[in-house]
């Protein structure tokens, strides 16, 4: 197996409301390996973005970081580029850096130069009166990079050309482009400093079936080319399916189950999973997809036991009095459920 | 026999006033009828910018066509006016995309639910009222105590939508257009709303226009498909067989892109680029020549008529001209009719 580039530990973040703590995140471990496409999928409120985002230290008030480590590898090399302090031993575990010890100038360092970003409808973040050109130099002008005009140019055309766009539309505005060729440009942004790691959130929820295919593997093409992992968050099971190695399925803020895509797919372990695979349609045989029923749990609140217990159709009394810990039940597969512990 | 609900020839084109010259054809030479005996389930699915909205704009009489018209009961829909409107207004009803937008923040999510009772004098008293209301949230699977007297943003997205659902139950309609209602849904509840969708269709004899985007929904719930792309129906019939062996060019491409929740069936290959390339006129010809593989020069100059290649389906191709011409009014004669499917898919809580 591969060695881990990005290893999160027991992620917490809260979002401070009047009303109490919401724990969108509490709890969560996972692993991206080199040159993996990670999935992380989930409901609206399961934590998928949350999590996305505290990776890059991006939560904003009046959420917060409350604990856990994120270990990232390659961010000492760039932290030493930059002169600030480097990877003296202080951080290092493995050549890994905790994102957690980092002042915000280093992490602002390390954001695109060692883990890049395409958000959530990031083709809309593009500033409307820049050249695409300007925006593409802007990064390599943020992480000081002295490029004359000519070597500008050419790696502009080049990155362009990798993501699958001419050369001249480093001259053009963003209202010229289409919504997957904006998507395009954001890709050739994020890989613009070659990062290790590639952030998706959700990067093609508001294209058309036939763009988001095109684009989705336009980014895996970039991805193989330049040796980086990508965690890409979303909702639909579909598009995982087709487009990552590992998933991880989300709910009410913890990790349920991180499985290889295949397996999880054909022989989900936990009674979520399960019940989600069971419920997308399909364009096989009609009928035979049913809902869960049921509502997520209010994460205000404090669940002592399984978060999915109320909406599980094999809860045990142990379920609602005690917290399933995400355990590897099989090679690779990790999964917190008692039902699945108890088997092995 | 005169339809319930009509659409004759109806084109609707935005922009291309006094001042600017470029205009976009939303809707093209568009004809549909919708009847509800038998009660049936169409679906009409499109990516943005297919018209599919503008559509459901122009059925509920929210825009006016361009050309054509819209018929309710054999009347322009432009003309009809006070009692038949009124009558109009409950008799199709329609359900948007956006459960978060459609509620006032400031009331009770019971007032979407008097409002049209207190319009269409739907109760003489309170206690009329109120098992009203009690009885369309548990046709739509809701626990009427875990409901009402809550505001909007107490309630999750599934939940504000099935209310939308109830709304339109409350008053009895004969049709109802259902404009991507769950594409802001997540999954796991996507099929609970459905289901309660298909429950009106079966159990109450409601006709169901069903927008989207999403062909797989679209393929679970309806019995006849119409694929439009830039204003134009490409393919239309039988679902089984528009999905199941898509003939026109972008229905092939459109099936084939659908990321299939099944990991061992992967993307098809990517399909070669058209080698046509761009095309002068965007309001000309075909509108998919400039990105289909089978394009000729034909395809570039005229817009191609619906051919009739199954009993029960058309498709608008030239690849197909061998096969007898149907006139877009005669569309809906390649549709299934009626048969009554009682199916198993409703997970209503």
């Amino acid at each position: 197996m591969k060695p881990d580039v990005l290893d999160v530990k027991d992620l917490k973040v809260y979002y401070h409301t009047p009303r109490g703590a919401v724990k969108a995140v509490d709890g969560v471990s996972f692993q991206l390996f080199a040159e993996e496409r990670l999935g992380l999928v989930g409901e609206s409120g399961s934590g998928k973005t949350t999590s996305a985002m505290a990776l890059l230290r991006m939560i904003k008030a009046p959420g917060k970081i409350e604990g856990g480590e994120i270990w990232l590898e390659g961010a000492d090399q760039v932290l030493a580029r930059h002169g600030g302090k480097n990877g003296n031993g202080q951080y290092a575990k493995g050549g890994k850096v905790n994102l957690q010890t980092l002042t915000d100038e280093q992490m602002v360092s390390l954001r695109l130069s060692a883990i890049a970003l395409i958000a959530q409808g990031s083709m809309n973040s593009l500033n409307p009166v820049m050249r695409i050109r300007d925006q593409i130099a802007d990064g390599y002008q943020d992480h000081g990079y002295k490029l004359t005009k000519q070597e500008l140019k050419e790696r502009t055309a080049d990155l362009l050309n990798r993501v699958g766009l001419r050369p001249s539309v480093a001259d053009m505005y963003p209202h010229e482009l289409s919504g997957g060729m904006k998507l395009r440009v954001c890709i050739a942004i994020a890989i613009s400093l070659s990062p290790k790691v590639i952030l998706a959130d959700e990067p093609t929820s508001a294209l058309d079936v036939v763009v988001q295919r095109q684009v989705m593997e336009t980014l895996r093409r970039v991805q193989e080319e330049l040796g980086a992992s990508v965690l890409l968050v979303g909702h639909d099971m579909g598009l995982m399916a087709q487009a990552v190695d590992r998933l991880g399925v989300m709910y009410a803020g913890k990790m349920a189950e991180v499985s290889p895509v295949h397996d999880i797919f054909t022989k989900p372990l936990h009674p979520y999973a399960q019940l989600l695979i069971a419920s997308l349609p399909s364009l096989d045989v009609k009928g035979e997809f049913k809902g869960i029923p049921g509502l997520p749990p209010s994460l205000l609140e404090d669940i002592p036991g399984c978060p999915f217990a109320p909406r599980c159709p094999y809860k045990m009394e142990r379920c609602e009095v005690e917290k399933p810990i995400l355990k590897e039940v099989a090679p690779n597969r990790h999964v917190a459920c008692f039902l699945v512990e108890g088997a092995k | 026999m005169t339809a319930l609900l009509e659409a004759r020839h109806v084109t609707k084109i935005f922009g291309g006033g006094f001042f600017t010259k470029s205009y976009t054809t939303a809707l093209e030479n568009f004809s549909m009828t919708i009847e509800n005996d038998p009660p049936s389930v169409t679906a009409v699915v499109g990516e943005s910018g297919s018209g599919k909205t503008t559509l459901a704009r122009l059925l509920l009489g929210l825009v006016e066509p361009t050309r054509g018209q819209v018929l309710y009961k054999g009347e322009d829909l432009r003309k009809i006016g006070g009692r038949e409107r009124r009558v109009f207004r409950r008799d199709v009803q329609v359900i948007f995309q956006d459960p978060f937008e459609v509620y006032n923040p400031f009331y009770k999510v019971d007032h979407v639910l008097t409002t049209p009772i207190e319009k269409f004098g739907l109760a003489k008293s309170r206690q009329e009222r109120d098992s009203l209301v009690v009885q369309v949230l548990e046709a739509v699977g809701l626990r009427p105590e875990e409901t009402l007297g809550r505001h909007p943003h107490q309630l999750s997205g599934g939940q504000r939508q099935r209310i939308m659902v109830a709304r339109a139950l409350l008053l009895r309609p004969r049709v109802i257009l259902a404009d991507e209602p769950v594409s802001m849904i997540d999954a796991s509840l996507r099929a609970t709303i459905l289901g309660s969708l298909l429950k009106l269709n079966q159990e109450f004899g409601i006709s169901i226009l069903y927008i989207t985007h999403d062909l797989t929904t679209a393929y679970q719930v309806s019995e006849n498909i119409v694929v439009l792309y830039r204003g134009n129906v490409c393919e239309t019939g039988d679902v089984e067989l528009v999905v199941k062996k898509p003939l026109h060019p972008y229905t092939r491409l459109l099936v084939g892109s659908v990321p299939l929740p099944d990991v061992n069936r992967r993307w098809a290959a990517e399909a070669p680029a058209s080698s046509i390339g761009q095309k002068a006129d965007p309001n000309k010809g075909c509108r998919f020549a400039n990105r289909c593989p089978n394009a000729m020069e034909k395809c570039i100059r005229e817009t191609p008529p619906l051919y009739r290649v199954d009993e029960k389906r058309a498709a608008s191709c030239y690849l197909y001209d061998d096969k007898p011409q149907l006139r877009s009014e005669d569309m809906m004669e390649v549709f299934i009719k009626g048969t009554p499917r009682l199916k198993t898919v409703v997970g209503v809580q």
